[in-house]
């Protein structure tokens, strides 16, 4: 007999895998508007499920069991739509979901593995309008396909169960306007429409990755679901652009080095101090394979040279090994093509390790826009490096608490702090 | 372009003979020749009907119960479909799965304009 709490530890884990499916394929059945009777459909299915398993016990393979439930579930919904036009049958291939000879044939064609893919491809690119911002589009794709509850959203997202709501509500109350179905971007929209793709999954992945305030089990999710999601994209032959491949090797990439980043308690681990027989040689050589598919055609992206970048990281021996040459020359690149102060500082890190304090402090004297970089906690900390190497404590002090109260992250104040107080027992000492 | 509504007669009882994995195949015969119809665009709808049924008849208005006719007259669904002329529905309805059977019958009937005098 199951018990109670192994049925309910079986359906969370379920409901994580199985109801993005379900969610997409019943969205593209009732149609993008119909969203709240997709959520539905899938909820009562597992409201289902947990009544009978409890009764009759966990059926031998539970995931085709819930789906065989929606499908019957579904069919109940297209049968009342008979008596209320909720749906929009009126494609011709569409009409026969309307007719009792068919629904089922054709119902069953929908739940095959490949539309189902499909289905969530079209789906990530309408959550990722245009008409969305960003927040709100990762938002809807942890809710929808990734199986995410509000309150794990909110957790994940470092915001709150009614922020998350209401974007839920907005984001639904936008597509209920715009009757329309899952679609894939036409070609001559494709470049444009991916990028806003991957920009959400890239966030999504920071998010796990950044984030160090989460648990680890948090944060391997997202990076998990992001890796997912950029999948469903790089095996489809019409969205496996090279773009995609890249952002696939840089999440690799990076993933690889993950369990070194942070200690047990989430303390950051800077990268000299890495044990690198941690980093996932598996993940390496799975980068290294997307890297070879994103090198076809001419488009390159930040996405390909923040991978060569995370790339040379990964291939480095040791931290002294590193090719700081090739970085360097690398940033050049990304900097021509991304322009942001994040790239710069990361430029001028490359450069405090290849040229020394003197160069480094003039080459940030040079960025044009001095106030975005008095924004930003990493630029006061690039500078009390520079000035611990030019053994100026005063001043790196008052840089680091600068750092310190620019910083959002917990593990990152954790870290400025660790090296203050190093710093004032130096201080102390002399 | 006409409409043709499509009485399927006949064929009662099919299900009872056939196995389950019989069934699930003369069942998606059924999709693809109402899939061909959607796809070219000439499938308006359809529905099969239960045996049982009542009827209302005559000034009287008496009412009785079904089955109505014997089993190879009853009509089991209908479909009514969008072509140009009775050689086209006629083509469609050679199609059916219902003609799978020996007492399995099509009957074309074009929808009418009602023209008032």
């Amino acid at each position: 007999m199951s018990t109670p709490t192994a049925i309910h530890q079986l359906t969370d884990h379920l409901f994580r895998h199985e109801s993005g499916k379900m969610i997409a394929v019943l969205t593209n059945i009732f149609g993008l508007a119909n969203l709240e009777t997709a959520e539905d459909v899938v909820q009562q299915t597992f409201i289902t499920a947990i009544e009978i398993w409890r009764l009759k016990g966990i059926p031998e393979n539970p995931a085709a069991w819930l789906m065989q439930v929606a499908k019957r579930k579904t069919i109940d919904q297209l049968r009342k739509s008979k008596f209320a036009v909720q749906y929009d049958f009126s494609s011709n291939e569409r009409k026969l979901l309307t007719s009792e000879y068919t629904m089922h044939s054709v119902l069953e064609t929908y739940w095959q593995e490949q539309p189902i893919k499909d289905d969530m491809l079209r789906m990530m690119y309408s959550c990722c309008t245009p008409d969305l911002s960003p927040d709100f589009q990762i938002t809807l794709i942890l809710k929808t396909l990734c199986g995410f509850s509000i309150a794990e959203i909110a957790h994940a997202l470092l915001s709150n169960e009614e922020t998350i709501s209401k974007r839920l509500q907005r984001a639904k109350h936008h597509f209920r306007n715009k009757a329309t179905f899952l679609q894939l971007p036409l070609p001559s929209e494709l470049h444009e429409k991916t990028a806003i793709v991957l920009n959400c999954i890239y966030l999504l992945f920071n998010e796990g990755y950044h984030a160090s305030s989460h648990t680890s089990l948090i944060r391997e999710d997202l990076m998990q679901e992001a890796l997912l999601l950029g999948k469903l994209l790089a095996e489809n032959p019409l969205t496996a652009l090279p773009e995609v491949n890249a952002l696939m090797a840089l999440m690799c990439f990076h993933a690889s080095r993950s369990e070194s980043r942070l200690t047990k308690e989430g303390a950051i681990i800077l990268l000299h101090e890495q044990d690198r027989t941690l980093w996932n040689n598996e993940l390496i050589d799975l980068g290294k394979a997307y890297m070879h598919k994103a090198t076809v055609g001419e488009h390159l992206s930040a996405y390909h040279i923040e991978a060569a970048i995370a790339f040379e990281h990964c291939s480095a021996k040791t931290f002294e090994l590193t090719n700081w040459s090739n970085l360097l020359r690398l940033y050049d690149w990304l900097i021509k093509i991304d322009h942001n102060p994040i790239n710069f500082l990361n430029r001028a890190i490359v450069l405090l390790q290849l040229e020394g304090p003197q160069p480094t402090a003039a080459y940030l004297a040079k960025y044009p826009n001095q106030n975005a970089l008095q924004q930003l906690s990493l630029y006061f900390h690039v500078l009390a490096e520079i000035d611990c190497i030019t053994k100026d404590s005063t001043k790196a002090l008052h840089h680091y608490n600068r750092a310190l109260a620019l910083s959002t992250s917990k593990a990152e104040q954790q870290l400025i702090q660790k090296k203050i107080i190093r710093l004032q027992q130096k201080q102390q000492v002399e | 372009m006409k409409e043709f509504l499509l009485l399927l007669r006949g064929g009662d009882g099919r299900q009872l003979q056939q196995s389950p994995e019989e069934w699930q195949q003369h069942m998606q015969r059924w999709a693809d020749w109402m899939g061909n119809m959607a796809k070219a665009g000439k499938f308006v709808g359809a529905q099969p009907l239960s045996a049982n049924g009542k009827m209302v008849s005559g000034t009287a208005k008496i009412v009785s119960d079904g089955p109505f006719m014997e089993g190879k007259e009853m009509v089991g669904g209908y479909l009514i479909c969008k072509v140009d002329n009775y050689d086209e529905a006629v083509a469609l309805a050679k199609g059916c799965p219902i003609l799978e059977f020996e007492n399995g019958a099509v009957e074309i009937r074009e929808i009418q304009d009602m023209n008032m005098r």
